[in-house]
C-alpha cells in the first residue's frame, strides 16, 4: 500500500534517468577521447589494442606495482577503521555520551584543511614514522585513516543511531556475556551495514587520493596514473577509466559480500 | 560467520603487507670509505670507474618533476637505468621548481627524499643552501656563464619559448598579432600562470620582446595578452598533452622540447618558432646536499653531461649547454640537430635582476590583465 | 541516561564497592587512548604545525604580517568567491541528491539499482582533480562533445560570451558532478529511517501524501538534510585538485591562492601565506561546522 512514502514508478524512472544521463555524459566523453586519432577528427582502436604492446611494459611496470600499493593502503586503511574508530565509537556511545559532540568534531577536521596544507604538517610526523616502520608506502594507511574519518564516521553512526545498541549490550550482560563476546556477537553483526558502508567509502578514498601521495613521494595509484599521463594522454584515459572501474566492481563485491549471509 | 572471516582475512592481510615492507625496507649503506656527500668531483672518489662503483653500490637514485615527454627526459632516464643497472624512481612529474625544494624539506632524513634537481633559475638562486657543489668529469667544455663557479649549479639544457598549434584547425602564426585574429577565438592557452610556473613566465617575456619591448619591462608582454583576452582568444586552461590531444588548446605557448614532443605524440600538432627575438632560458642542474643516495646523484651529474645524456637532450627538442663542443669535437648527433633546427635569431635571456623585476610585475598586473 | 557506566555493575548498595566503580571508570577512559593517541599524532599535531607556518616569517621570525595579508582584497574576494560556490554547489548538491534518495525509496536495498547505485555514488564522490577536470573539458569544453553537438545540431553556442568553463562559474557543474553523489550516499539512511508506522498513521488520520511530506516527513529529515549539506559545504570549500586543474590563471578560490604561494617558482618566499590561509579556511570551516553539530544533535532525537 503507498501511503506516500514511496514515488510513483514514473517519478522514479524520470528522476534517475535524468540524473543517470547527465552524471554518464563526462564519462562518455572520456571514453570517447580514447577512441579519438589524433587532432583530425577520426576514431581509431590503436589506443586500446597499444594497451598490450611490448614496449608498453616499461611504462607499465610502476603502474602495476602501484596498484597493489592502492591496495595494501585500502586493506590498512579498512583496518585502522575497524579496529581503532568503531571500539571509540561504540565506547562513546555506550559509556561517554556527553564525548559525543567531541567525537563528532574530531572526525569532521580532516574535511577542513586541505590535503596541500595538511601535508605542510604531516611532514615532519611522517619523518618519525618512517625511522620507526620504514618507507614502504602502506604506512601512508596512517594519515589516509584521517582522512576517511568524516565519511566512515558518519556511516557507522547512522547504523549506531538506528540500532539500540545499549538494550542489546545490556541483555546479553545480564545473560553473563563478557564484554568481548557482547562485542564479537551481539553488537557487530547488527552494525555490519554501517562498517560495511564505512570500509566502501574507505576504500574509494584510499584509491583516489593523489596529494598526500604525491607529497610524501609514495607511489600510489594515482601518483603513478600522472607518470603515465606524461607519455601518453590516450593511454592516461583509458588508466583512469579502468582505476574507475576497478573501484566501482571492488565496491560491488564488498556490497555482495555484505548481503550474502541472511540467516543470521 | 562473515564478520569473524572478514576481520581475520583483514588481519592476516595487514600482517602480511607490514612484514613484506618491513623486509623491503631497509637500505644498507654502501661500505665505502669515501664520504660521498662531499665529494666534489670524479676525482674524490678515485676515479669515474670508482664513482660508478659506489654509484650501483647504493643501487637506487631518486629523482623528481622529471616528466617523461619533458627534454626526453623519459629516454635519457631509461639510458642510465641500462647504462649503470641503478633504479631511477622518478616521483612528483608535475609540481615545480619550488615544489620540487618543498619536497626535499618535506622528506629531509628520508630515503625517498630526492637526490638531484632540475630548477628554473629564479628558484635555483634562492635555494643555494640545499645544494652540493660538484664539478663533473668535462666541466671545462661548460661555458663560464652557464655554471656556478663551485658547482653548486649548473645549467642544463634550455629551448626556445614557441608557439603550438592545431594544424588541422588553425592557420600557421606568422607572427605575434596573428593572434589576434579571428581564426583564434578561443583557442591560445599557456602552460601555467606567468606568476607560478617558469614556461608561461617566459611565454609573456617573448611577447615582449616580439611587441617590441625590452627585458627590463614584461609591460608589453602583459598587454599584449590583454589584447588577447579581450578579443576572446586567451583561454585560462592548463596546456597539457591531453588537452592537446583533445583539441581544446588549439595554440599553445610553451617551450620548443614541450612541443615537439607534443608534436610527436599528437597527430596534426605542428611548432613554430616566431622570427625575431628568441626567448631561451636554461634550467639549472644541482646535487642536494641532503641526498640519500650520494654516489648515484653524482653519477647521473656526470652522465646528464656526457655526450650521450646530451645529445638525448637534442632528440627532444632542448638545446644542451655543451652543444657548441659537441658540434666542435663533431660527436654531436646531427640527424637530431638537423631536425631541430639552429638555434639562430636574436636570443634573449633575462638576468636575475629583470626576472626579480618582471615577477614582481606579473604579481602586480597579471590578474587584472586576464579577467 | 547519563550515568552509562553504572547501569551494568550494580551489584550491592551504593556505597558496596565506591574504589571499583572508580578504577573501573578509569579503566574505561583507556578504551579511549588508542584513537586519542592516533588523532593527535596524525591529525591534531599535522594541523597545528601546518596553520602555525602562518604565524612565521621564512627565516623563522615571529611575524602578523601573513594574517594581516589575510584581509587584502584581493584575498577577501577569494574567500568570497569559495563561500559562493561552496554554498551554491552544497544548496543544489543537496537538492539532486535528496530527490535521488527519494527515486530510491521502497527499492530493495540489495537489488541491482541500490547496489549500482550505492557502488557508483561512492566512486563519483570521491572522483576529482585532473581526471574530472579533464571529463569536463571533453564533455563541455570549447571543443567538447556536448558543446559540438549542441552547435551543430541547434545552433547553440554555450561559450558565446567567452568560455566560462575556466573561470569561477564553471566550477558550479564541475563541483556538482561530486556533490550529487556525496548527498546521496550521507542522506540515504536518514530517508531509510522513515518509518512506515508514520505514514500509515497520517493515512489514517486523513492525511494526504503533501501533509505527510510537509508535517512528518519533513520536519523529522529537516536536520539530518542540512547536516548533509554543511558536509557538502566543507567539502567544496576546501577542494583544491579540481579547480587547479581547471583553473590554470589567477588565483580566484582560496584554494587557488594557496597553490600560489606554495607552488610559485617566479614570485617566492610566499609560503608560509599558505599557512595563513589555511588559519583562515579552517575559522570559517569551524563556524559552519558548529551549526553543522547543532543541527545534528537534532537529528539523534528522531532516529530511534
Amino acid at each position: 500500500m503507498n501511503v506516500g512514502t514511496e514515488p510513483g514508478k514514473v517519478t522514479r524512472v524520470v528522476i534517475l534517468s535524468v540524473v543517470g544521463i547527465i552524471f554518464a555524459l563526462p564519462i562518455l566523453a572520456m571514453v570517447e577521447f580514447t577512441f579519438r586519432d589524433g587532432l583530425s577528427g577520426g576514431h581509431t582502436l590503436d589506443h586500446w589494442t597499444g594497451l598490450f604492446s611490448e614496449d608498453a611494459a616499461r611504462t607499465y611496470r610502476g603502474l602495476f606495482q602501484a596498484i597493489g600499493n592502492s591496495f595494501v593502503l585500502a586493506a590498512v586503511t579498512v583496518g585502522i577503521v575497524i579496529v581503532i574508530l568503531l571500539p571509540t565509537m561504540i565506547l562513546v556511545h555506550l559509556q561517554f555520551p556527553r564525548l559525543r559532540r567531541v567525537l563528532e568534531f574530531i572526525c569532521i577536521i580532516p574535511i577542513t584543511v586541505p590535503a596541500i596544507v595538511l601535508v605542510v604538517g604531516l611532514a615532519p610526523v611522517y619523518s618519525v614514522v618512517v625511522k620507526l616502520f620504514g618507507s614502504g608506502t602502506w604506512t601512508l594507511a596512517f594519515a589516509y585513516g584521517i582522512t576517511v574519518l568524516p565519511y566512515a564516521y558518519r556511516a557507522i553512526q547512522s547504523n549506531l543511531d538506528a540500532v539500540d545498541v545499549r538494550t542489546l549490550s545490556e541483555a546479553a550482560r545480564t545473560l553473563s556475556a563478557g564484554w568481548l563476546r557482547v562485542l564479537w556477537l551481539v553488537l557487530l553483526p547488527n552494525l555490519r551495514r554501517g562498517v560495511l558502508a564505512a570500509a566502501f567509502i574507505s576504500v574509494a578514498v584510499v584509491l583516489g587520493e593523489f596529494t598526500i601521495a604525491s607529497i610524501l613521494n609514495r607511489r600510489n595509484l594515482q601518483t603513478a596514473l600522472l607518470q603515465v599521463t606524461q607519455s601518453d594522454p590516450w593511454v592516461a584515459m583509458i588508466f583512469a577509466l579502468l582505476a574507475l572501474l576497478l573501484a566501482f566492481v571492488l565496491l560491488l563485491s564488498i556490497g555482495r559480500l555484505g548481503r550474502d549471509r541472511r540467516t543470521s | 560467520m562473515l564478520n569473524k572471516r572478514t576481520f581475520a582475512g583483514l588481519a592476516v592481510f595487514t600482517a602480511a603487507a607490514i612484514t613484506l615492507s618491513a623486509c623491503a625496507g631497509t637500505t644498507d649503506a654502501p661500505a665505502s670509505d669515501v664520504d660521498a656527500t662531499v665529494a666534489t668531483s670524479a676525482a674524490d672518489f678515485g676515479g669515474l670507474d670508482a664513482l660508478i662503483e659506489a654509484a650501483k653500490a647504493e643501487g637506487e637514485l631518486n629523482v623528481i618533476a622529471l616528466p617523461d615527454n619533458w627534454a626526453n627526459y623519459g629516454e635519457i632516464k631509461a639510458a642510465f637505468e641500462e647504462k649503470y643497472g641503478i633504479t631511477v624512481n622518478s616521483a612528483d612529474p608535475d609540481i615545480s621548481s619550488a615544489e620540487e625544494i618543498a619536497a626535499a624539506d618535506n622528506l629531509k632524513g628520508q630515503d625517498t627524499a630526492p637526490d638531484v634537481f632540475d630548477l628554473g633559475t629564479a628558484v635555483t638562486l634562492d635555494s643555494l643552501d640545499y645544494f652540493a657543489p660538484y664539478q663533473v668529469a668535462n666541466w671545462d667544455e661548460i661555458p663560464e656563464s652557464n655554471k656556478e663557479a663551485t658547482g653548486l649549479w649548473v645549467n642544463d639544457y634550455t629551448g626556445s619559448m614557441s608557439i603550438g598549434y592545431d594544424s588541422n584547425s588553425v592557420p600557421a602564426p606568422k607572427s605575434l598579432d596573428d593572434l589576434l585574429g579571428d581564426d583564434y577565438r578561443g583557442a591560445v592557452a599557456l602552460n601555467g600562470d606567468p606568476t607560478q610556473a617558469g614556461a608561461a613566465f617566459a611565454a609573456v617575456g617573448l611577447a615582449t620582446v616580439q611587441s617590441g619591448g625590452t627585458l627590463d619591462d614584461f609591460q608589453d608582454g602583459i598587454d599584449f595578452f590583454e589584447k588577447l583576452n579581450d578579443a576572446g582568444n586567451f583561454i585560462p586552461v592548463n596546456v597539457t598533452s591531453a588537452t592537446i590531444a583533445a583539441g581544446e588548446t588549439k595554440v599553445a605557448f610553451d617551450w620548443s622540447y614541450n612541443n615537439l614532443a607534443a608534436a610527436a605524440t599528437v597527430d596534426g600538432w605542428k611548432v613554430v618558432t616566431l622570427p625575431g627575438a628568441v626567448y631561451t632560458s636554461f634550467y639549472n642542474q644541482a646535487i642536494s646536499k641532503d641526498a640519500p643516495h650520494p654516489a648515484a646523484a653524482r653519477l647521473w651529474q656526470e652522465f646528464i653531461y656526457s655526450a650521450e645524456a646530451q645529445n638525448l637532450f637534442i632528440v627532444g627538442g632542448a638545446y644542451p649547454v655543451t652543444i657548441q663542443t659537441l658540434q666542435d669535437a663533431g660527436t654531436v648527433d646531427k640527424d637530431a640537430l638537423a631536425k631541430l633546427g639552429e638555434l639562430d635569431g636574436e636570443l634573449v635571456t633575462p638576468t636575475a635582476d629583470q626576472a626579480a623585476a618582471a615577477a614582481t610585475l606579473l604579481a602586480e598586473k597579471w590578474a587584472a590583465a586576464i579577467s | 541516561m547519563t550515568d552509562a557506566s553504572a547501569s551494568v555493575d550494580v551489584s550491592g548498595g551504593a556505597g558496596a564497592t565506591p574504589r571499583r566503580h572508580r578504577l573501573r571508570a578509569a579503566g574505561t577512559y583507556l578504551g579511549l587512548t588508542p584513537f586519542a593517541i592516533y588523532v593527535l599524532l596524525f591529525l591534531a599535531i599535522p594541523t597545528v604545525l601546518a596553520v602555525s607556518t602562518g604565524f612565521f616569517t621564512e627565516d623563522g621570525a615571529l611575524t602578523f604580517d601573513n594574517i594581516v595579508g589575510l584581509f587584502a582584497p584581493n584575498v577577501l574576494a577569494a574567500f568570497g568567491s569559495s563561500f559562493f560556490v561552496s554554498a551554491v554547489t552544497a544548496v543544489l548538491g543537496a537538492i539532486i541528491g535528496a530527490l535521488v534518495c527519494y527515486a530510491l525509496l521502497g527499492l530493495r536495498a540489495d537489488g541491482a539499482v541500490r547496489s549500482f547505485i550505492d557502488s557508483a555514488s561512492s566512486v563519483l564522490a570521491q572522483f576529482g582533480g585532473v581526471m574530472l577536470a579533464f571529463a569536463f573539458i571533453a564533455a563541455i569544453g570549447g571543443q567538447g562533445l556536448i558543446t559540438v553537438w549542441l552547435r551543430d545540431t541547434f545552433g547553440l553556442d554555450i561559450f558565446a560570451n567567452g568560455n566560462w568553463l575556466y573561470q569561477v562559474p564553471g566550477l558550479l557543474p564541475v563541483y556538482l558532478y561530486f556533490q550529487v553523489p556525496l548527498m546521496v550516499i550521507t542522506f540515504m539512511p536518514a530517508m531509510q529511517g522513515l518509518k512506515l508506522t508514520w505514514a500509515e498513521a497520517n493515512a489514517t488520520l486523513g492525511g494526504t501524501r503533501l501533509t505527510y511530506w510537509v508535517r512528518i516527513a519533513a520536519p523529522v529529515l529537516a536536520p539530518s538534510f542540512f547536516g548533509s549539506l554543511l558536509l557538502l559545504f566543507a567539502n567544496a570549500f576546501s577542494s583544491y585538485a579540481t579547480a587547479a586543474a581547471l583553473i590554470s590563471q589567477g588565483a580566484q578560490i582560496v584554494p587557488l591562492q594557496i597553490r600560489a604561494a606554495l607552488v610559485s617558482e617566479t614570485v617566492l618566499g610566499r609560503e608560509n601565506m599558505a599557512g595563513a590561509l589555511a588559519l583562515g579556511m579552517v575559522v570559517v570551516m569551524v563556524v559552519v561546522m558548529w551549526g553543522y553539530s547543532v543541527l545534528q544533535s537534532r537529528t539523534s532525537r528522531w532516529q530511534r
